[in-house]
């Protein structure tokens, strides 16, 4: 059985991540991210295979490790399937920037240690390369050299991802302490 | 417990943070159930190994359904099961079975959720149980297993969205049809990270099945929870209300009484159109089921339309109910036998068409009209296949008329 769990703690959960963008649109629902019919498994190199299928077919031969998925608003809205940033996770992407996100893949996200940056004006449309420094809360087009604001995670949620999730998260502090 | 104002969700989460909340504060707050299903259930046991749980914090307040691909489509899924199984054991948890029903219904009908209460579910349609007066909120796997630790988790509390449905619904016109209404109105992210809380003579107007509809597709919206106000409801006087005065993100109120039924067009809950602007649309597979519709008064209303009828050629009927206790009072009344008789198929109870487990997968090129919460493309399994969402009722009309139709377009 694979672990979907990030162990031990990643150190650099919000150090400045820098990588190669992949450009989506608005609304793009977890049944996009990860067909119901591919989620009943604890297979993370499956989830991995069939990631952004029915968007993009080609998505999950294209991607490589430490690459960043753009999106417009609502990101993940839908399902409250984890299996939505684990794929994306086991694909390889570092982080996520969007305009919005649906609040459960919000959440989940950051519990198994995927890092999200919430640009509301973000304006990308080309492959970069893209930094997001998630401290600062700014995320850096290098092609364009246009920056962009990202919306400061709150403090439980920056606990957490320090932690590299909320299964190390509650393995340290055995209970939520903020 | 506070000193202001408050809304239905404020209240809940006051009670269970032990001090008086207002919007987006973080919280940490005690909560009174959690539930998972062969979905979410094997990554959340997984993780609750991995934080080193042994013991549920209250096995008596946990609960597991076998409800997304029930009987099991794949041996691998047969052993997701298993592991569920095996986990109810040696923790001493609930867990319901294959074919005893969709986990929001079996939640509600065993009273496993009550009024105030504060209910997780690793299910992003567990706001359903706010049709009782719960502040019932979706969460993932990895949460659910922080709740089975601790007894706890922590939120964002929402501001709430206040929903007043004054006037008469027309006959034929179902809780469907509101809340795909406003599921068109507010948009996809509309309510994101927010509760609605419904009131109005047009909700107390309702079944609790009908509330439980309106609660539902709060997700539609990307709702946090959904809250039917208790106040004036028959045999609710335990429910909360909100203060008189309680300060709302923002308040809409409807004039119900000229409202006809709604359909949601592909690829999107929120694409959502008069039925009669897709009037004709031909058809192929029709399916009542999923945690939205398929309560007894959905068969019901399927089968006053399909009394004396048969399916249209080249479209088949497929109905899931919401529970066994459904299925049998469906037996005992009459109403499986008619919908039977007009050549409709019963599967087991549970989610699989829509969520494209099995059980009612479409072709390519094939339009589905369903009684179901999502119409992303790919949801019911096929990426080439048109989903439409709408009432049992106009779901039974569309499945007799072989195209779009609502009840009345129907000849006697």
């Amino acid at each position: 059985m694979t672990t979907p769990h990030p162990e031990p703690a990643s150190p650099s959960g919000l150090a400045v991540l820098t990588g190669r963008a992949h450009v989506y649109g608005d609304n793009i629902d977890t049944d996009r991210i990860i067909p119901g019919k591919y989620t009943k498994t604890l297979q993370l190199d499956e989830l991995a295979r069939h990631v952004l299928e029915d968007l993009d077919p080609d998505f999950s031969r294209r991607v490589q490790p430490g690459d960043l998925l753009v999106a417009g608003r609502n990101f993940g809205c839908g399902s409250s399937r984890e299996q939505a940033p684990l794929a994306l996770k086991a694909a390889g992407v570092a982080v996520v920037v969007a305009r919005s996100f649906a609040r459960l893949f919000f959440r989940n996200a950051i519990n198994i240690g995927l890092p999200l940056a919430e640009a509301p004006d973000h304006a990308l449309t080309g492959a970069g390369p893209l930094s997001v420094d998630l401290e600062a809360g700014l995320v850096t087009d290098h092609a364009t050299g246009r920056t962009y604001a990202a919306t400061r995670l709150p403090a439980v949620m920056v606990a957490i991802l320090r932690e590299g999730g909320l299964v190390n998260y509650l393995v340290k502090h055995g209970d939520y302490r903020f | 417990m506070s000193g202001f104002a408050q809304t239905l969700a404020e209240k809940i989460i006051s009670r269970h943070a032990g001090h008086a909340v207002r919007p987006n504060e973080i919280a940490v707050v005690r909560v009174d159930g959690a539930m998972a299903t062969d979905a979410t259930a094997p990554l959340a046991i997984q993780a609750f190994r991995a934080m080193g749980g042994q013991r549920l914090w209250d096995p008596a307040r946990v609960t597991l359904v076998i409800d997304h691909a029930a009987p099991a489509p794949t041996e691998r899924i047969a052993n997701l099961h298993q592991l569920m199984r095996t986990f109810a054991q040696e923790t001493g948890c609930r867990l319901y079975d294959v074919g005893d029903g969709i986990c929001h219904q079996l939640l509600v009908e065993n009273g496993h959720v009550g009024p105030g209460d504060l209910f997780l579910g690793a299910d992003s349609h567990t706001p359903t149980a706010g049709a009782v007066g719960a502040l019932a909120i979706g969460v993932g796997s990895t949460d659910l297993a922080g709740a089975w630790l601790t007894g706890r988790t922590w939120l964002k509390v929402p501001a709430t969205i206040r929903v007043e449905l004054n006037g008469r619904l027309r006959p034929g016109v179902t809780a469907k049809d509101l809340i795909l209404f406003l599921t068109g109105l507010l948009g996809a992210d509309g309510a994101n990270y927010q509760a609605l809380e419904f009131a109005g003579e047009a909700v107390r107007a309702l079944t609790l099945a009908g509330r439980m509809v309106l609660a539902n597709m709060v997700a539609e919206m990307g709702a946090k929870a959904g809250l039917v106000d208790g106040a004036g409801l028959e045999g609710s006087a335990e429910a909360l209300q909100p203060d008189p005065d309680a300060e709302y993100a923002r308040r809409l109120a409807f004039d119900v009484s000229a409202l006809t039924p709604q359909v949601s067009v592909p690829h999107a809950p929120d694409q959502v159109q008069p039925v009669a602007s897709v009037r004709g649309r031909r058809i192929h597979y029709a399916f009542i089921g999923s945690c939205t519709n398929s309560r007894l008064e959905d068969l019901q209303a399927a089968a006053e339309v399909l009394k004396g009828r048969r399916l249209a050629p080249g479209v088949r009927l497929i109905i899931a109910p919401a529970s066994r206790r459904v299925f049998n009072a469906a037996l005992a009344d009459g109403t499986a036998g008619i919908l039977a008789e007009a050549g409709a198929t019963f599967i087991t109870s549970g989610c699989g068409p829509c969520v494209g487990s099995h059980n009612g997968v479409p072709g390519d090129g094939e339009v589905v009209i369903s009684s179901t919460n999502r119409n992303f493309r790919g949801r019911m399994g096929n990426p080439n296949s048109d989903i439409y969402l709408a009432s049992p009722a106009v779901v039974a009309a569309s499945a007799v008329a072989g195209c779009i139709a609502e009840p009345a377009d129907l000849t006697p």
